[in-house]
This record gives C-alpha cells, sequence and structure tokens, in this order.
C-alpha cells in the first residue's frame, strides 16, 4: 500500500519525509517536479503520476503537496481519501495545516503518521483514538511537559479501539452538556447572462458539536425528511433506522464531527436569494472596457443577506480597473487578474453598485468572452431548502443536555 | 570545497552532542536528543551514527521515548542489522506483556525491522500472536503477515496456515488487515475464502472504513470465480446455431432457463449498498465497481447518485471518480444522463478535470440532448483556456461523427470557427473538419475551397498539413483551387515545417497524376527542393515518389499502380473515446487510471459458464445454531462484541427496535444460510446414488455405557516445549555475524529468543486422562457390502501432525470372499487435512484389522467425510468427531487455572446451573463423568465441591477450561475458551452427561 510519504511545499522543498517500508530515496520526486513544471499551475498537476519503478499519488492542499509513493497495485482513491484525512488531522492537531506547523511539531507529526499507518495499511484515522495515543500540543501541557518530563504519549490502548464504538472514547465528563447542530445548506448554481438558472442544487451539510458525557444514543427526527436526496453519513449513524424511519440515530464522536452531508433535489426550484443585474463591455476601438453590476435581494424569506463578495476572474489582456462601489470596497490583482468586490451585508433599499471603467493592453484583441461572475454570500437562521429539525432525544444517560440548533445558507456561484 | 568540510565538521560535532546527551542519565535530555533525530530523519538527514547510543535506550521506561526510538529503530535497522539484533530481545519480552498494547507495538516494530536473520523470530512471534486474545494484537499480526513476506517469500506455506487461521476470526478489527494479507500473499487461494465468505459480507458493515474497502474489491474478484453471470447474454445462441450439436443444445437448454441469483451472490450485493452512504470516497468507489461489475444490469443505476455526490468532493477524488464515470458513461449511456447538468464545466476546474467532464458530455450525448450539450460546448469554445478549448473542438467533432442528424450544423460551425483569433482553436478546427469530411467529401467542395482560401492565414502546421492532405485527396472536387495552392507551397517550401513539407511532396504527387498539364513543372521543382532538404524522411519520401510518380526506363512495373496507391479511397477514421477499452481494467483501480497494468495488479475473471459448487460456503449447521443461541443469551452489554455478529451498526445497548432490528438480520441470515443447506443436502442425495453413513455421536452420548478405568492422572515430567529450535539456529548466526566483539553478546540475546509456549506453566500432558472404548460406526456391513467399519477416539497425540486427532479405525470383514485393497480415495471436505492410513491390502473374510488416522477438524465439529474404497467400490462415509474429542488435557496449577480464566471473561464465558438429582450426585464422581465426555485434564482442586479441567484445542492451541462447582442440590457449570462456540456446545454436552443419573 502506501510506501513513503514526502511534504513539498510550493517552492519545492521536500520538507518532511516518512518511510513505512524499506527507505526509497527523495529522487523519485523529481518525477513529480517534472510533472509540476509541466502543469503550471498546482491544480493542474495530475493526481496520479507513473514513474518507471513506482506511482506517486498527490493532492494538494493548504499550499503543500502531499505525495504519496505507490508500489503496487491499489485504488488510487483509497490513497487519495487517506493523504487528506492527515491533512485534515494535522488541521485538527495543530489549528492549521501549514509548514510551518508541520515544521514546528515535526515529533508529534511522526507519531501521528506513524500510529496511522503500519506497513502502509491505515491503523487509526479516528481522531478520537489519535487523540487519546497522542495528546494534542497546548501551550500549558508544553510547559508541564518540560517541567515534569512527562510525555505526550498516551500508556494505555484506547478503549474505542477496541469496542464497536471506535469513534467514541469512554468516559467522557462534561459539567456542562451541550450539543449543537449546525445546518449549513450551500446553493450552487450557474446562471446564464439573462440571470435564468442553467443548473442549480443545493448541498447541506450538519456539522455537529457534541459535549455530552458518558455513552449517550441521541436520536435527531427532522419535520420533512422527504426532502433529501442523496446523504452520507458519519460511521456512527445507524444506516438501518434510517432507511426505515428517516431518522439519524447516533452514538456520537466526542467534539465536532460532521453529522451527514446531503442533497437536496435539484429538481425541485432552488430559489436563488439575489439577482444580478451585470454589464461588462469592452470597446472595440481603443483600449478600455466598462463595468456595471447591480446586485438585489431575492427571495430571501425577510433574513439579511451577509458577506456578499463578488469575485470577477477578469480576461488575461485587462490590465487595471477603475472603478467606484457604493457600498464595500472592491480590489484587483492585476497578476492573477481577479476582481474582488466585498460588500458585505446586502442593504434592501440602496442596492450596491460596482461602475467604473477597465483599462485593457493597448494593441491587444479584444477578449471575446466575457468574464463569469462568482457570487458568495451568507444567509444566517434560513435553510434554502427549508430542511427542519424537528426534535433531538437522547437515550441512554440521565442528565438533560442543552441543545440548539443553527442554520446557515452559503451560495456559490 | 571548503565549506562542505566546515558542514561536515558541523553535523559530526551536532552527532557528538546528540550522543551525549543520548548516554546521559537524565531522562527529559535523552528525550530531547530523540525528538531531535526524529527531526532530522523527517528532513531526511542521515542519523545513522547515531545507532549504537540509541539503541541503548529501547529498554526504556518512558514511554515517549520508547517510541521514538522504535521509529528510529525501524528507519534504520535495515542498515545496521548487527546492532540491531542487539534489541530483538526486548522486543521478545514486550510480546509477553500483559498490556495489549506493548505487546502489539512490539511485534508492529519487530516485524518492521527488516532484517533476513530473525525470519524465523518473526514467524513465532506472528504465529502466538495470532492466537492472542486481543483483537488489536491478532489485527497487528495479520499486518506482520505482509512484512514477513515481502523480507522472505520462502515462508509463504506458513504465513498462509496464519492467514486462513486469521480469516476465521470473528473480530471486526481483524477482518481488513487480514483480507489485506490474504491479497497480497496469496490472493489465488480463493479456496481460503469459502467458508469466511458469509461471514465476511455479514461483518462487512461494521469493519473500519479501510478494511471495507480492501475486502470489497476481493469479494469482487471472488464473485467473478463462484458465481454465474446475471447479464443475460443476446444473440449468443444465435451464433451458436449454426454449430449446435445435439450435446450443445442440451445445454444451451440450460442455460436459458431463466436465472436465479446465488443468495450468496444476493447476500453480497445486499450488504454492501449500505456503504454507498459512507463518507469515505473510497468506500462508496469500490461498493460502486462491484455493482458494475457483479449486479445485474437493472441494478446497477444505484450507484449513479452516489458517485455524482463524490464530484462535489476534493479534486483528486473528482479526477479519479470522472474517469470511471466515463469508463461507464460509454458503456450505459442511461446511467447518467439525469445527471448530466453535474459534468457542466466550470471555469474555476483544473485542466485535467475539465477535459474530463468533456469526456463523459460528449459520450452522454445523443438526437435527444445534443442541441443542449452543443450549446454548452459554444461557451466552452471561448473559453481562456486554449487547450480546453481545443479539446472542445474534438469533443464536437466526436459528436458529430455519432450523431449523424447534426454532422452538417457542427461542420458549420466548425467552419465559422476557423476565422477565429486564436490559432490553435483554427488549428483543431481544421483537424477536426478534415476527419468530418473524410465521410462525404463530395457534398463539401465549398467547405473545402473556404478552406483553401483560409490557407494563407493559417500558420499551425499541423493545420496547414491538414488542409494539404484534404486538397490533394479531394483534388478533383476543386480542379482550379489545387494546383494554385501548390504554387504558393513551392515559393514558400523552405520556410514550412516538417509535416507540411511531407504534405506538399504529397499534393504534388497527386496532382501529378490528376492534373500532369498543369502541375508537371511545379512538381518537378517541389521533388527537387525535397530531394536536397535537412530532413531524411523527406528525402526519402520525394525519393520514393519520384520513383512512383515519374515514368523511367527500368522500374515501370510500379508506376502502373501508382494512381491506385496514392489515390486510393481511404477510409473515414473513427472518432472514438480514449476510454473506449478502459473497462478491461477493473474500475477504481490504479491500473484503470494510469490504463496500463499496474505492478501486482489482479485480473478480474470471466463469468464462469457453469456455478461452481455453492456447498463450499456451507459453515457447520451446528455452529450457526450456537452462534445464535449465544446472540440470545448475551446480556454483557454491548462491549462484549457480540454485536459485530449481528450485522448492523447497533455497538449499543440502545433503543429496543435496534435491537430487534438486529436479530431480525441475524435470523434473515441465519435462515437463509438454513435453506441453503437444506437445499443443498437435498441436492447431494439425488446427485450421488452412493450411499451415506452420518453418524452422530452427539445423540449417543447419552447412551454411552462407561466403562470407567481407574484415572489415570499423569504428572509428566516438564517438557520444555521449545518453538524455536536453537540447535539449528545459534551455528548460522555465529557465521552470519562476523564482528567478533558483537557475536557472544547477540548469541546471549539469542538463546533469550527461546519462546516458550504462551505462559510456561501450562504443559500439555501427553497420555489422556481417561479413555473410553466407545466406537462409532463408520461403514455398516450391510451398505458395505461385507465391509464393515468402526471408529473410535484413542485420544493420543497424533504421530503425524500436531494440529490432527487420531482416530482408530477397525474393519472387519464379514462377507465371504476376500476384500482387497482398502484405502481412503477421495477426500471430498474441504478445509480438513486427512492423513489416510496405509492401504491394506488384503482382508480374509471372518477377520478385522486396525489403523490409526490423523484428521485436522480445525476445532469445528464438522464432519469430515471422505470415501472407503475397496479394490471393487467405493462407499461415501464421514467421521463427526464429538466436541470432547477435539480437547487435548493440559495440566496446569490452580493458580494458573484461575489466572488464565480470568483473561477469558466476558464472552469467552459461558456458564448454566444444572440441577441434579441425587442418584446422579451419588452414582459417579462428577470428574469421571467429565473425563468421560471430554478429553480434558484434571486441574487439582483444593476445595472438594470445586472441580476444575483443563484442554486445549487440538487444532488451534486455545485454551478450555471447565470449572464445575457443586452446591447441595446442583451444580454451577462455566465454560471459559477463546472460541464461544466450542465452549457453548461443551457446556451443553457437559449439561447432559452431569444431569444424568448414570
Amino acid at each position: 500500500m502506501i510506501h513513503s510519504l514526502f511534504l513539498i511545499n510550493n517552492a519545492g522543498d521536500i520538507f518532511l519525509e516518512k518511510h513505512w517500508k524499506s527507505v526509497i530515496s527523495r529522487s523519485v520526486c523529481d518525477y513529480f517536479f517534472e510533472a509540476q513544471e509541466k502543469a503550471m499551475e498546482p491544480d493542474n498537476v495530475p493526481p496520479v503520476i507513473r514513474t518507471p519503478h513506482h506511482y506517486l499519488i498527490n493532492i494538494y492542499r493548504d499550499k503543500i503537496f502531499f505525495v504519496s509513493v505507490i508500489q503496487t497495485e491499489v485504488p488510487p482513491l483509497f490513497v487519495i481519501e487517506f493523504l487528506h484525512r492527515v491533512a485534515e488531522m494535522f488541521q485538527d492537531y495543530f489549528g492549521d495545516c501549514s509548514e510551518v506547523a508541520i515544521k514546528d511539531n515535526v515529533v508529534i507529526v511522526y507519531e501521528l503518521l506513524e500510529e496511522m499507518l503500519d506497513n502502509g495499511f491505515p491503523l487509526a484515522t479516528e481522531s478520537n483514538i489519535l487523540k487519546e495515543l497522542i495528546k494534542p500540543p497546548t501551550i500549558l501541557r508544553s510547559m508541564v511537559n518540560s517541567i515534569t518530563g512527562s510525555s505526550n504519549v498516551g500508556e494505555t490502548l484506547p478503549t474505542g479501539q477496541l469496542s464497536t464504538v471506535p469513534w467514541r472514547r469512554a468516559g467522557v465528563k462534561y459539567t456542562n452538556n451541550e450539543a449543537y447542530f449546525d445546518v449549513v445548506e450551500e446553493i450552487d448554481a450557474i446562471l446564464d447572462k439573462s440571470g435564468t438558472t442553467v443548473f442549480a442544487e443545493i448541498q447541506g451539510v450538519i456539522d455537529a458539536c457534541v459535549k455530552l458525557s458518558g455513552m449517550p444514543d441521541l436520536t435527531l427526527s427532522f419535520m420533512n425528511p422527504r426532502l433529501l436526496d442523496d446523504v452520507s453519513f458519519h460511521p456512527c449513524v445507524r444506516f438501518k433506522r434510517w432507511e426505515s424511519e428517516r431518522v439519524l440515530s447516533f452514538i456520537p464522536p466526542d467534539g465536532n464531527f460532521r453529522l451527514m452531508s446531503y442533497h437536496v433535489n435539484a429538481q425541485n426550484l432552488v430559489a436563488i436569494p439575489v439577482y444580478v443585474r451585470q454589464n461588462i463591455s469592452f470597446f472595440e476601438s481603443g483600449s478600455s472596457g466598462r463595468l456595471d453590476i447591480t446586485l438585489g435581494p431575492k427571495q430571501t424569506m425577510g433574513k439579511t443577506v451577509e458577506c456578499v463578495v463578488v469575485t470577477v476572474h477578469m480576461p488575461k489582456v485587462v490590465l487595471n480597473a477603475n472603478l467606484t462601489a457604493t457600498q464595500g470596497n472592491y480590489t484587483y490583482d492585476p497578476v492573477t487578474k481577479i476582481l474582488v468586490w466585498d460588500i458585505g451585508k446586502l442593504n434592501q433599499q440602496k442596492l450596491p453598485n460596482l461602475k467604473g471603467s477597465l483599462s485593457l493592453q493597448s494593441g491587444a484583441p479584444k477578449p471575446e468572452e466575457n468574464p463569469s461572475l462568482n457570487i458568495d454570500l451568507k444567509i444566517q437562521q434560513l435553510a434554502i431548502s427549508g430542511l427542519k429539525v424537528n426534535r433531538l432525544d437522547m437515550y441512554g444517560e440521565k442528565y438533560k443536555p442543552f441543545k440548539g440548533v443553527k442554520y446557515v445558507t452559503k451560495v456559490f456561484r | 570545497l571548503h565549506s562542505q568540510q566546515y558542514f561536515w565538521q558541523i553535523t559530526l560535532r551536532m552527532n557528538e552532542d546528540l550522543k551525549e546527551m543520548l548516554e546521559s542519565s537524565k531522562e527529559s535530555l535523552k528525550l530531547e536528543a530523540m525528538k531531535r533525530v526524529v527531526g532530522l530523519i523527517a528532513k531526511g538527514k542521515n542519523a545513522s551514527e547515531l545507532f549504537p547510543a540509541v539503541v541503548k535506550n529501547v529498554a526504556n521506561k518512558n514511554l515517549e521515548l520508547k517510541k521514538l526510538v522504535y521509529v528510529y529503530l525501524v528507519r534504520y535497522a535495515e542498515e545496521q542489522q548487527d546492532l540491531a539484533l542487539l534489541s530483538i530481545s526486548t522486543f521478545q519480552r514486550a510480546l509477553k506483556d500483559p498490556n495489549q498494547l506493548i505487546r502489539a507495538s512490539a511485534l508492529r516494530v519487530l516485524s518492521s525491522i527488516r532484517v533476513p536473520i530473525i525470519v524465523p523470530i518473526m514467524m513465532l512471534a506472528i504465529k502466538e500472536a495470532a492466537s492472542d486474545l486481543s483483537p488489536y494484537v491478532r489485527k497487528t499480526a495479520a499486518h506482520a503477515i505482509q512484512k514477513l513476506y515481502s523480507l522472505d517469500a520462502d515462508q509463504k506455506d506458513h504465513l498462509i496456515e496464519v492467514i486462513e487461521k486469521l480469516l476465521k476470526d470473528k473480530s471486526t478489527l481483524v477482518a481488513g488487515s487480514v483480507v489485506m494479507a490474504f491479497e497480497e500473499v496469496c490472493p489465488d487461494r480463493i479456496d481460503l475464502i469459502h467458508r469466511n465468505y458469509r461471514k465476511l459480507c455479514n461483518l462487512l458493515m461494521d469493519v473500519e472504513e479501510w478494511g471495507q474497502v480492501v475486502i470489497i474489491s476481493m469479494l469482487t474478484r471472488y464473485a467473478r470465480t463462484q458465481f454465474i453471470s446475471p447479464w443475460k447474454e443476446v444473440g449468443s445462441s444465435d451464433e451458436k446455431a449454426f454449430y449446435e450439436s445435439d450435446e450443445e443444445k442440451r445445454k444451451s437448454a440450460e442455460e436459458t432457463k431463466p436465472y436465479a441469483m446465488d443468495p450468496d451472490h444476493r447476500l453480497l450485493l445486499r450488504s454492501t449498498k449500505p456503504l454507498l452512504q459512507s463518507r469515505n470516497t473510497a468506500v462508496v468507489m469500490s461498493v460502486a465497481q462491484l455493482y458494475w461489475h457483479l449486479a445485474p444490469k437493472h441494478e446497477v443505476n444505484i450507484i449513479t447518485k452516489s458517485l455524482v455526490r463524490l464530484l462535489r468532493s476534493h479534486r483528486e477524488v473528482q479526477y479519479i471518480v470522472l474517469q470511471n464515470i466515463a469508463t461507464m458513461s460509454i458503456q450505459r449511456k442511461g446511467m447518467f444522463e439525469p445527471f448530466m447538468k453535474s459534468f457542466y464545466v466550470r471555469s474555476t476546474d483544473a485542466t485535467h478535470i475539465k477535459t474530463l467532464k468533456l469526456e463523459i458530455l460528449t459520450n452522454l450525448a445523443n438526437e435527444a440532448n445534443i442541441s443542449t450539450v452543443l450549446r454548452e460546448f459554444q461557451t466552452y469554445v471561448k473559453s481562456q483556456d486554449k487547450a480546453f478549448a481545443a479539446a472542445t473542438i474534438q469533443a464536437i467533432g466526436r459528436c458529430a461523427t455519432n450523431i449523424s442528424e447534426i454532422t452538417d450544423t457542427c461542420l458549420n460551425g466548425l467552419v465559422l470557427l476557423l476565422s477565429n483569433r486564436d490559432e490553435t482553436v483554427v488549428a483543431e478546427s481544421v483537424v477536426v473538419i478534415r476527419k468530418l469530411l473524410q465521410t462525404q467529401p463530395s457534398e463539401h467542395s465549398d467547405i473545402i475551397k473556404h478552406m483553401a482560401k483560409l490557407f494563407d492565414n493559417i500558420t499551425v502546421p499541423m493545420a496547414r498539413a491538414s488542409i494539404l492532405w484534404l486538397i490533394g485527396e479531394y483534388c478533383e472536387h476543386v480542379p482550379k483551387i489545387a494546383p494554385d495552392v501548390l504554387r504558393k507551397m513551392a515559393k514558400t517550401f523552405h520556410n514550412e515545417e516538417d509535416i507540411v513539407k511531407l504534405q506538399t511532396v504529397s499534393l504534388a504527387a497527386k496532382l501529378y497524376l490528376t492534373n500532369s498539364k498543369q502541375t508537371k513543372l511545379l512538381t518537378q521543382y517541389i521533388l527537387n527542393l525535397g530531394k536536397y532538404d535537412q530532413n531524411y524522411d523527406i528525402r526519402d519520401r520525394t525519393r520514393f515518389i519520384r520513383q512512383l510518380i515519374v515514368p523511367s526506363e527500368r522500374g515501370g512495373a510500379l508506376s502502373k499502380y501508382a494512381r491506385r496507391i496514392l489515390l486510393a479511397p481511404k477510409p473515414a477514421p473513427v472518432l472514438q473515446s480514449a476510454f473506449k477499452d478502459r473497462d478491461r481494467f477493473q474500475l477504481g483501480t490504479l491500473s484503470h487510471t494510469l490504463n496500463s497494468k499496474a505492478t501486482g495488479y489482479l485480473e478480474l475473471s470471466d463469468w464462469p459458464p457453469m456455478a461452481p459448487d455453492q456447498s463450499v460456503r456451507n459453515v457447520e449447521v451446528a455452529e450457526a445454531v450456537s452462534r445464535s443461541t449465544l446472540a440470545f443469551d448475551s446480556d454483557e452489554g454491548p462491549k462484549n462484541g457480540h454485536s459485530c455478529e449481528a450485522g448492523s451498526r447497533s455497538g449499543s445497548g440502545s433503543g429496543s427496535s435496534e435491537e430487534s432490528s438486529s436479530e431480525a438480520s441475524e435470523s434473515d441470515s441465519e435462515s437463509s444460510s438454513d435453506s441453503d443447506s437444506g437445499t443443498e443436502q437435498k441436492k447431494q442425495s439425488e446427485a450421488k446414488p452412493a450411499q451415506k453413513v452420518h453418524v452422530k455421536p452427539f445423540l449417543s452420548c447419552k447412551l454411552w455405557c462407561s466403562v470407567l478405568a481407574p484415572s489415570q492422572v499423569e504428572e509428566k515430567p516438564k517438557k520444555e516445549v521449545s518453538l524455536l529450535d536453537l540447535d539449528d539456529f545459534s551455528p548460522a548466526a555465529v557465521t552470519m555475524t562476523k564482528s567478533s566483539i558483537l557475536s557472544p553478546s547477540v548469541l546471549s540475546d539469542l538463546h533469550g529468543l527461546s519462546l516458550a509456549a504462551s505462559s510456561p506453566a501450562i504443559q500439555v500432558c501427553v497420555s489422556p486422562v481417561f479413555v473410553p472404548v466407545h466406537t462409532y460406526e463408520l461403514l455398516h456391513r450391510m451398505t458395505g457390502k461385507g465391509l464393515a467399519a468402526q471408529y473410535h477416539f484413542s485420544r493420543q497425540p497424533c504421530i503425524y501432525d500436531d494440529r490432527m486427532i487420531s482416530v482408530q479405525l477397525t474393519f472387519s470383514n464379514n462377507g465371504d470372499h476376500t476384500l482387497e485393497n482398502i484405502h481412503i480415495s477421495e477426500k471430498t471436505s474441504a478445509g480438513q487435512n486427512i492423513h489416510c492410513f496405509s492401504p491394506i491390502e488384503c482382508l480374509e473374510p471372518e477377520k478385522s484389522v486396525t489403523v490409526s488416522m490423523g484428521v485436522d477438524f480445525n476445532d469445528s465439529t464438522q464432519a469430515a467425510s471422505f470415501q472407503l474404497c475397496t479394490k471393487a467400490e467405493g462407499f461415501n462415509v464421514s467421521i463427526q468427531p464429538a466436541v470432547g474429542e477435539l480437547l487435548l488435557p493440559v495440566t496446569m496449577s490452580e493458580q494458573d487455572f484461575s489466572k488464565e480464566q480470568g483473561k477469558l471473561q466476558g464472552m469467552n464465558e459461558s456458564s448454566a446451573t444444572i440441577a441434579m438429582t441425587p442418584e446422579s450426585i451419588t452414582s459417579q464422581p462428577l470428574h469421571r463423568k467429565v473425563v468421560n465426555m471430554a478429553n480434558v485434564g484434571v486441574v487439582p482442586s483444593g476445595q472438594n465441591n470445586v472441580h476444575r479441567f483443563a484442554a486445549k484445542l487440538v487444532s488451534s492451541g486455545a485454551l478450555v477450561l471447565v470449572c464445575v462447582v457443586q452446591k447441595d442440590s446442583g451444580a454451577q457449570l462455566t465454560v471459559n475458551t477463546e472460541k464461544t462456540i466450542i465452549g457453548s456446545m461443551l457446556l451443553r454436552e457437559l449439561q447432559t452427561v452431569l444431569s444424568q443419573g448414570s
């Protein structure tokens, strides 16, 4: 399975290597660099690269390439999924998955990698188990450790590893028992020039933060489960109950986790919360163009639209933009050719507008294509699909927990 | 050079520092040093010099320090083999540590040290760990199997034995790892899977995600060899009709019988389906490929939605999933058509994802949706990513050839693109137009003319070459323009690219043949230019063309055919997908992604024409029954691990509905397996006219009239069971470790290696406590046509193999003529190892003879069946062992007994209360009844009312402890063993025996 792992930064330095079987020289990464050079952009590097003796499967995440070396047949998704788990684990342990964080905690990283794989086959990838084996670094603990000489390594086998509930550790205790659920929905839509929907779908996730003592058994039910078209669950959810009763029944992991992600059928019409009037044109004569974008609310169900950001990928010939915004501020990066207009809260009375001229490279032919607009926004306390949590029941423990549900809608276009 | 020296000095000094720190007495200093060493390793710097200093700390108490030392050891042991051996004895000790975490990590490190000398030690450690009580340690053992195999492939046979054993493991922890080992070591030993197939299917839901992936892909291969195809084949009968002979007619009649899916095949599909909802993309993909390769065609559609869901995951995941969808969409358009919009390209996608989406859209295009697809393509052509725009044009070309209605529309659209400002777009359009025109040139001479006009403005060589070729090929359609183009080419010949020059030469030749009047001189000129070109290809081509078309005195033979050679009608190119025949690789594999066979790729076999025997997957009924009773008996709560058998994601004492659902699933699977075996038996009885003798010692237990011999409790002198033969080993070690300073210490370490049996206090006694004389009938004299056979368990350790049980067979000839050559011919039951007796040459009438044979029952009460043959005839017979005979007595002290019992709590314990009638108490000493029924050893007991017995299973060596506590009117009976099934069966038998009067 996974033979070795190299972590490479954007500059092409291999800053960490780990081998689970015999050592493979880091010169194998030359093939990767070759592919990287050919691809021009990090996103375009092919995830699977063949070399004469090995196969390189890599992911690019948080400006780090995770390059794994494979020698024999293995499902590529297996490796890719695992590498993403590694990245998530770093994120979980160190707050962010950056080169600096990894370099600072190289010993813990090494201990983690050692526990996560044995002979290239995943051993413990569940965050709860790993945290019992290897304690995450905190300032307090590192101080205590340096004084008392105690270690970051757990002394016993985590109970989760052996039980049938591997995602939860035993003996959890909280003074305040709380369970929070965030229903986050994203609209993913493509609109054409005139504003008609080409494609729209709603994807949602339910992220949970559960801090409950003991071994609680939770049941979460929805008012309208029929809305959900396609779902995927955290392993803790009992699939049989979902199939028969459409309720989520589970023993939660401790802490933050993603309970389920779902898809709402695209066939029922998706209400797009905002509308856009845009006019971007380039003049045939002279090296200039005009830009005019207006945003307005539409079907927001009485909620305010927040964090509105408009991103425009300009054609390569656009040198600079001279614009005025009635609300928020804009930046234009002439290197990446990206125009970002950060509006903030959408004002119902006075619609935000961005207007002005674009200066083009002189002599260059006018771009034949109008740039596409990406709009990100957020609506608090609203799940655009109308999904509602009905109730949350707890069995197995006696105390009364505090429960909370939050709805958020996001849009990417 | 100076700086390099300086650098070396620095590293040297640093290493000195570290060495000092490592050798200091302060723990914190050592830890700090180790952390720095690990930092060096992580950066890829060489820290091997520190090996001696580091290895000294291997036995340190501090767990973190120890772990870091392990990390170091695993990294450098291969380079420093001699020194690495110093650490081995520490691991040996740790392997017996009461803490399972330490046992497991010791095994992990020991097996990761790639030093060939320790192969035998690793082998022993693995064997031992494979029967460890902790499933975590057993999992580690499964991993170690692969490591040892990669170190020394000669150990394969032994390792397969361990794999076989671990495959039977019921823990969800072990399942994934052992299947991985199976795939690595012996993927062709499909026979090992048979009996575990149903268990694996039922466990699948509860196995950890990574194990699921491995198991599913293994089961896919398995199913392809064991079940018949669920895909109805159309047309195959037509082909056959011509050749059909009588025999084949019968065969095809059989084939046309309505297809009924094997229940096991259905079980696999049913138990994998919920995994489509997994959050792990690899699991979803592996279920998808399983359905694609195994499910009936109409059921495959359920995977679509899940695959489309994966497209919202990371970029890399999208890439792989899209590739697989591309392959699928060629064969089954309908599957993904409703989701076509999910494959629309976004401006933020990476180029390779865009091209894959394009590929899929092209595959999905049909008459109904082509207009939407083309509209989408139109926006792509304008994309700033020119490589992608070019790919789009090719896709349009493919759509145009596939759907004949739109060919004209596409052509016109492409011609419009010819005036595009971007060169690559134009070039690509020209190339595609050329391919399209080839299909129907006569109708499109205006397009050719248009292209000829554009020729001056096009600079991309490939496009220019394409236009030249087109004009040359269809010069008769454009008689006026062609010579003019040639004239222009003659002017610019020097500055053209090679590919254009070659086409110019071809054009000249073609024009010379069709229109020699106008072009003769031009052709001569171009041929002269080509003759002196720098490129040898062009010179060659020119020479060849000249010989071909210009008539000369000598070789005129070919020039007659020149026209037919050059202007032959050429077949139109087929524009097809790059994913056309990718389906020869199993979906989801690395080989599929690369489109070439990766090392270690296991071919997916074709469906077998006839279904192989289904019965091989049957697990004995007795086991199934006992399992169900166990499941109901258990009141230990969720932690005892029964819940994992229930095939659902239980694992908690949750609501009652949960329980009932798991029970339902249990009974469900039970009934299906029952019905299987039922039909199976019926089938056998129909199929085989040969007589079958079934002996059921279970029932006959009750009828035992036991003749008790004086109990023979023998305390044999303690015999060390040395698993590692030191005599064999030490000389080898000496020769290999040449360093004279080291070898003594190494040797002394190696002496510590002799692994004693799992616990030194437990000894297997050689002779049984008691041997019942009861015999069972193997073959009745009536059915055996004079030959009668009886068998008897001698309770002696088998001389052939430690894992076998010796059985004495007594043959007697009751007929009136001599029987010759009595022997065992074929062993029909799989999985059991039988050591046959040597054939009896002849048996006179009224005589009898006794022989002994060995059978390895694998610790199950499944009958060993075989065919007993004489010279003339064969009889199917079977030996069914009583559960008590699967044991070997062991002696141990009372303390050891309670210690071992303490380890076997929870699900390993089964107990019952027996009501004893007064007569039954007085009739016989209790322990006699027990030893009569089962081959156990008596543990000396301090209390009068407590009787303890100990034994181990012959095949696996697992301990079986029996404890009877007598009370006034009854007794409390407890059986502790790791093999819960054996335990519960033994319990029931003992219950019956003890509650009986006589």
